[in-house]
C-alpha cells in the first residue's frame, strides 16, 4: 500500500464539521476530493454474521459500462463484487478500498422456456428467479438455505444445496459467463477452462461476473413431497443417509448439537422430491380443494413464500443462548415426527424456513455469530463423530446445525464441496474461548481430508489453507497472470493471503 | 486483517519495550498474530523484546520512535504503514515519574506530561489517519485509573493521562462509521519492574490480566475497558465522592 503522505485538507462545507480531518463524506482521507475516480458512499460493511467491520466505498453499477469503470478506477485498494451480502465471513468486504453492489445489475434478459435455461444479469436473486421461472415449469438447478443471494454471488461462492449429492453444485449447472477482468475488459468463460474453473468457487478474486446462462430444472408443482424421519444418534443418522440418500433428489439433517450421552447427535432427516402434478391433485382431491389461484393450495405452479416480522435492529445477546437454543432443539426433535413419508411443503418452507424472518442474522445479538461449515472425506467417519462430541460436550448454542452427504467433488479450484460428510453450525461470536476452539476443530479437519467453506468463513488460520485446497497454488497463479496489480481482492483474501 | 473475534494478523506497539504491551502481543501471537512492529527508543531492551517475540514465531521488527520528537512521528510511523496493513497500533509508551521529585523540578514534570500526552497526541492522530486510509483496524490506547479523578499521589502523571483519556474517547468518536475502532483500556495499579517498590493501590493487577482484558475487548469490539473489570464499578462511585473527603481517602 502507497504511504499516503499528505491527508488532504479535505475541505468540508465552511463552519460545519464534517467528520474526522473532513473524511466522512464521499472520499476517503488522503482522497483530494477532486480526485474522486468515481462516486460512492463510504459506509462500513460486515458479512451475514456482523462480525468484523470494515469500512469501504460502494458503488452500485447500473450498467456494464459503470462497472467497468468502476474496476479500472478502483484504486490502490481494489475493489470485490457483492451480491446480498449473505456470506457470513469477509468475503465480499474490501476494507478502505471500492465495493461493487452487484444488486444494481438485476435484469433477466431472456427465458429458454423449452430448452430449459436462463440468461440473467450477475445482481438477480435466486428468490427473483424463482418468481419469473416456477410459473413457466422450471426451478432453480440448485437453491441454498436461502433464496436472498444473487447468481453471481451463487458462482463466486459455488453454493450447494440439499441436491449436492445428485446434482453438484451451482457453477456445474453454468452453461457461461460474462466477467469483467481487472483490464476492464469483459470476457466469455465457459466450462472446462481454467479460468471457469478459477471463478467457479473463486470469491470474485477473478473478476466481476456480469451476466450468467444457467440451465434450469423442470417441474411440475412449486411444491414439494418430503419424507421425514428421525435419527436418534449419530450413527443411526449416517446409516440412514448412507443408504437412502440416492432415493431423494433432496436431502439434509437437522442436528441437534446440545445432545449429549447416548443422544449426541441426534437428527432430523428431511429428504424431499419435487411433487408431481399427479400428486397434488390426488392430495387437493383429499382436501376438497380446486388447484385454483383462490383456492387453499393455489395454482399448481404458484409461487407464495410465507412471511413473518422483520427481526428487530436491536437483541440482547445472550437471547439464544444455551437455555433457549436447548429448548428449541428439545421440542424441535420431539416434534418432528418418528417416520412420515410424501408429506406436501411449499418451496419456502421446505428449503428457505429462515428467509421468513427478514434479517434473522439480528438474532443474535449486537456481537454476531461465526458459521464453521466444513466437510471431512468418507472414511473419516471417525473425524466426524469426535467433532460433534467435542461440540456437544462444550454446549455450544447452535440451533442451525446441518449436517449433509455430499456426492462428487467439484471442479473449482476454490470450491467448497469433496466426497464426504459436511457440517454446518452457527456459534454467537461472542462465546469465550470460541477462536481457539475452532481452530482445534480445523485442523482435525484438515486431517481427515476436509476443509472449511471460505465464503462462510470468519477466522481460519492462514497457515491450514493450503492442505484443505490443494488446487489454490494454481488459483494463485492464474491471479497473478490475470490481476498482476492485485485489483480484486476482499478481507478474506487479505486475510488468509488467497 | 482482523478475524470475527478482532484477533489482529499484524501488530504495532508504541512503546516497545512496556511489560503490558508485550505481555498483549505474547498472547496475541499464541492466537493469529504473525508480524510485529515495535517502535521505541533505540535500546538493548527494544533489540531483547524483538528477540523475545521472534523466539514466539512472530515476524517482529524494530523501529526507533520518540515520543517526545513528534516531527518525526508522520515520517517514522509512515514508513511502517507503507510496509502493509496494520491490523491493531498498541498506543502504550508512557512515563510514570516521580511525583514527590517532579513536584519540585517543572522541567521532568513536563517531560512527564510531554510523553504522556502530547507524543500521544501526535503519535495517535497520525496513526488514526493511516487506520482510515486502509479502512480498518483498531487503535488501542492504555491509559490510567489515575486519568479518571486527580489524586493527591500522583496528579502530574494523572492529568496527562487524563487529558489523553479524553482524546482517545474523542477520536474514537470521530472515527466512528470508518471502520476504525478504537479502544481505552484504563489498568488499576499494574505490578511491574517500572512500578516495584511503589506502594500498591488495591485492586493491583498484572500485565498478562491487561492482556486478557484488551483480548476480551477487542472482541467484543469495546471501546473501554477497565482492568480489573470492577473498577468500572469502584471508580464510578469514587467519582462523586466530595473532595473534602476524597482528599482524606488514603489512595
Amino acid at each position: 500500500m502507497p504511504w499516503i503522505p499528505h491527508f488532504g485538507e479535505a475541505p468540508g462545507k465552511a463552519g460545519r464539521y464534517t467528520g474526522f480531518l473532513g473524511a466522512r463524506g464521499d472520499t476517503f482521507a488522503g482522497m483530494p476530493a477532486n480526485a474522486v475516480p468515481f462516486p460512492g458512499r463510504t459506509t462500513p460493511l460486515t458479512g451475514w454474521g456482523r462480525t468484523a467491520p470494515t469500512a469501504t466505498r460502494l458503488i452500485r453499477p447500473r450498467t456494464y459500462e459503470e462497472a467497468a469503470t468502476a474496476v479500472r478506477a478502483c484504486g490502490a485498494r481494489g475493489g470485490i463484487a457483492r451480491g446480498l451480502g449473505r456470506a457470513y465471513g469477509d468475503a465480499a468486504q474490501n476494507a478502505g478500498g471500492a465495493v461493487l453492489d452487484m444488486t444494481g445489475l438485476d435484469r433477466v434478459h431472456a427465458v429458454d422456456a423449452d430448452g430449459g435455461t436462463v440468461l440473467c444479469d450477475a445482481g438477480v436473486s435466486l428468490h427473483r428467479l424463482m418468481e419469473v421461472l416456477l410459473p413457466l415449469g422450471w426451478f432453480v438447478p440448485v437453491t441454498p438455505g436461502t433464496r436472498q443471494v444473487t447468481v453471481g454471488g451463487a458462482i463466486a461462492a459455488d453454493i450447494h444445496g440439499k441436491n449436492h449429492h445428485v446434482s453438484g453444485a451451482f457453477s456445474r449447472h453454468v452453461l457461461s459467463l460474462e466477467l469483467l477482468t481487472a483490464d476492464g475488459e469483459i470476457r466469455t468463460v465457459v466450462p472446462g477452462t481454467p479460468l471457469f474453473d478459477a471463478t467457479a468457487g473463486g470469491l470474485g478474486l477473478t473478476g466481476v461476473i456480469l451476466t450468467a446462462t444457467v440451465r434450469l430444472l423442470p417441474v411440475e408443482t412449486s411444491w414439494m413431497s418430503v419424507d421425514t424421519e428421525r435419527a436418534r444418534d449419530l450413527d443411526d443418522l449416517l446409516a440412514r443417509l448412507t443408504a437412502t440418500d440416492r432415493y431423494y433428489r433432496y436431502s439434509a439433517a437437522w442436528i441437534d448439537l446440545l445432545a449429549r450421552g447416548s443422544a449426541t447427535g441426534r437428527a432430523v432427516l428431511t429428504r424431499g422430491e419435487h411433487a408431481s402434478l399427479e400428486t397434488l391433485e390426488s392430495s387437493a382431491r383429499a382436501r376438497g380443494a380446486r388447484l385454483t389461484r383462490r383456492g387453499p393450495l393455489g395454482r399448481p405452479l404458484d409461487f407464495r413464500p410465507s412471511r413473518f416480522p422483520v427481526a428487530p435492529a436491536l437483541v440482547p445477546g445472550g437471547l439464544l443462548g444455551r437455555t433457549t437454543v436447548g429448548l428449541f432443539n428439545e421440542l424441535w426433535y420431539r416434534k418432528a415426527p418418528r417416520a412420515r413419508a410424501d408429506q406436501l411443503q411449499r418451496i419456502a418452507t421446505f428449503f428457505h424456513p429462515l428467509d421468513g424472518v427478514p434479517h434473522w442474522n439480528r438474532l443474535r445479538g449486537r456481537s454476531g455469530f461465526v458459521q464453521y461449515r466444513f466437510v471431512v472425506g468418507h472414511g473419516h467417519e471417525e473425524a466426524l463423530r469426535r467433532i460433534v462430541t467435542r461440540i456437544s460436550a462444550r454446549r455450544c448454542p447452535c440451533f442451525l446445525a446441518v449436517l449433509k452427504r455430499f456426492g462428487e467433488g467439484e471442479p473449482g479450484w476454490l470450491s467448497f464441496p469433496t466426497p464426504g460428510w459436511s457440517l454446518a453450525l452457527d456459534i454467537p461470536a461472542g462465546l469465550p474461548g470460541l477462536g481457539a476452539f475452532l481452530d482445534r476443530l480445523d485442523e482435525e479437519v484438515a486431517a481427515a481430508d476436509g476443509r472449511v467453506h471460505l465464503a462462510e468463513d470468519a477466522r481460519l488460520r492462514p497457515e491450514l489453507l493450503g492442505a484443505m485446497y490443494p488446487r489454490l497454488p494454481e488459483f494463485r497463479a492464474l491471479r497473478r497472470e490475470l490481476d498482476p496489480d492485485g485489483v480484486f481482492v476482499s478481507d478474506l483474501a487479505r486475510r488468509l493471503g488467497l | 486483517m482482523k478475524d470475527a473475534f478482532g484477533t489482529p494478523q499484524s501488530l504495532l506497539i508504541l512503546g516497545g519495550t512496556s511489560e503490558i504491551a508485550l505481555a498483549t502481543a505474547r498472547r496475541l501471537i499464541a492466537r493469529r498474530t504473525r508480524t510485529v512492529w515495535l517502535a521505541g527508543r533505540p535500546s538493548p531492551d527494544l533489540e531483547r523484546a524483538a528477540a523475545h517475540l521472534r523466539g514466539l514465531g512472530a515476524e517482529t521488527h524494530t523501529v526507533s520512535f520518540d515520543a517526545l520528537a513528534p516531527d518525526s512521528h508522520e515520517t517514522i510511523l509512515g514508513k511502517v504503514f507503507a510496509e502493509g496493513d496494520i491490523d491493531m497500533v498498541l498506543l502504550a509508551f508512557g512515563l510514570l515519574g516521580d511525583q514527590a521529585h517532579d513536584e519540585r523540578d517543572p522541567v521532568a514534570a513536563v517531560r512527564v506530561a510531554q510523553t504522556n500526552y502530547t507524543g500521544a497526541v501526535s503519535a495517535g492522530l497520525v496513526c488514526a489517519r493511516a487506520l482510515q486510509a486502509q479502512g480498518h483496524g483498531s487503535l488501542v490506547v492504555l491509559s490510567s485509573v489515575a486519568a479518571e479523578r486527580a489524586r493527591r499521589s500522583d496528579f502530574i502523571y494523572g492529568s496527562a493521562k487524563a487529558g489523553l483519556d479524553t482524546f482517545t474517547q474523542g477520536l474514537g468518536d470521530a472515527l466512528h462509521g470508518t471502520g476504525v475502532h478504537v479502544m481505552v483500556v484504563r489498568p488499576g495499579f499494574v505490578r511491574t519492574s517500572t512500578t516495584a517498590g511503589r506502594p500498591e493501590t488495591p485492586p493491583a493487577t498484572t500485565p498478562e490480566a491487561v492482556a486478557t482484558a484488551i483480548e476480551l475487548g477487542l472482541r467484543r469490539r469495546s471501546e473501554t475497558v477497565w482492568v480489573p473489570g470492577a473498577l468500572r464499578l469502584v471508580m464510578a462511585a469514587l467519582r462523586h465522592v466530595p473532595r473534602p473527603l476524597f482528599r482524606r481517602l488514603p489512595l
